[in-house]
């Protein structure tokens, strides 16, 4: 299961979370990086986050008192399994080029 | 107090998608939804468009509803599952689905109620008929409507599923 792709949904969770963030902030930043491609819709995003926790690739902080935004953090397994899915992405992208003898 | 007007209208659970989008018309028609219950939808006056609806199926805890007021959302009504939110259209898109896997698994888990429900009527409606009850065929008719609804949800999730094989 550990060689999976990712989906385009999580990978982007995944990116935005190497700094803490909370909902809002993970959709902003995903919208953001692809440059407005990709729209991460809400009841998407919270199936996702849930996953994402369940699996132990993302953890929610202790919520601080007074706040009612929750905020999650990558786990180092979760590092890992983006750091499996670039090289991933890169090998696509390499043979992609060599063959359509792209630069 | 703004003008508010209480319509009742019947959507069968596998249209969530038609109902929807009659509750956006509505919001498009300066309508938007205040309160919504069984069959029953309460509107009241707003700017045309001013809010967009969305509909989703809620699990036992609030936490659901919480993300969505995070997110600016404001949860107007609950039914059964059946969770009905708007958000004002100045803060930008608001979906609930964005990608091939979250609404398979959307219909997975309304198909899932409906075979439930779709089962227990039916082993109601078989052991009414052997003890003589009168009404047993009601639940009959309620398996067969519910057996239909599961064939159309089914018939959405294999579209889903053909094109997920390919894209994502």
């Amino acid at each position: 299961m550990e060689n999976l792709a990712l989906t385009e949904s999580t990978y982007y969770i995944l990116l935005s979370l190497y700094h803490p963030q909370h909902g809002y902030g993970i959709m902003q930043q995903t919208e953001q990086l692809s440059g407005g491609r990709v729209r991460l819709a809400a009841g998407t995003l919270y199936g996702a986050l849930n996953a994402l926790c369940e699996k132990g690739w993302i953890s929610p902080l202790p919520m601080e008192s007074g706040s009612r935004k929750k905020e999650y953090q990558l786990t180092p397994s979760g590092f890992e399994a983006l750091k499996r899915e670039l090289t991933r992405l890169e090998e696509l992208v390499t043979n992609g080029r060599n063959i359509l003898q792209e630069e | 107090m703004s003008e508010t007007k209480k319509l009742h209208k019947v959507f069968w659970v596998w249209e969530y998608e038609k109902e929807e989008r009659w509750l956006n018309e509505m919001a498009q028609e300066g309508w938007a939804l205040k309160k919504a219950s069984l069959c029953t939808y309460v509107f009241e006056k707003t700017e045309p468009g001013e809010y967009i609806i969305r509909v989703e199926t809620l699990d036992n805890s609030s936490d659901f509803e919480n993300f969505m007021e995070e997110l600016g959302a404001e949860s107007v009504g609950r039914c059964f599952r059946w969770g009905y939110f708007r958000r004002s259209a100045e803060q930008g898109p608001f979906d609930m689905f964005s990608d091939m896997d979250s609404r398979i698994a959307h219909l997975n888990k309304i198909g899932k109620d409906v075979k439930l429900l779709c089962l227990a009527n039916l082993v109601i409606g078989i052991c009414n008929t052997f003890n003589g009850t009168s009404f047993s065929w009601m639940n009959l008719l309620c398996a067969t409507l519910l057996a239909y609804g599961l064939g159309r949800i089914r018939g959405k999730q294999d579209t889903l599923e053909e094109e997920r094989a390919l894209h994502e």
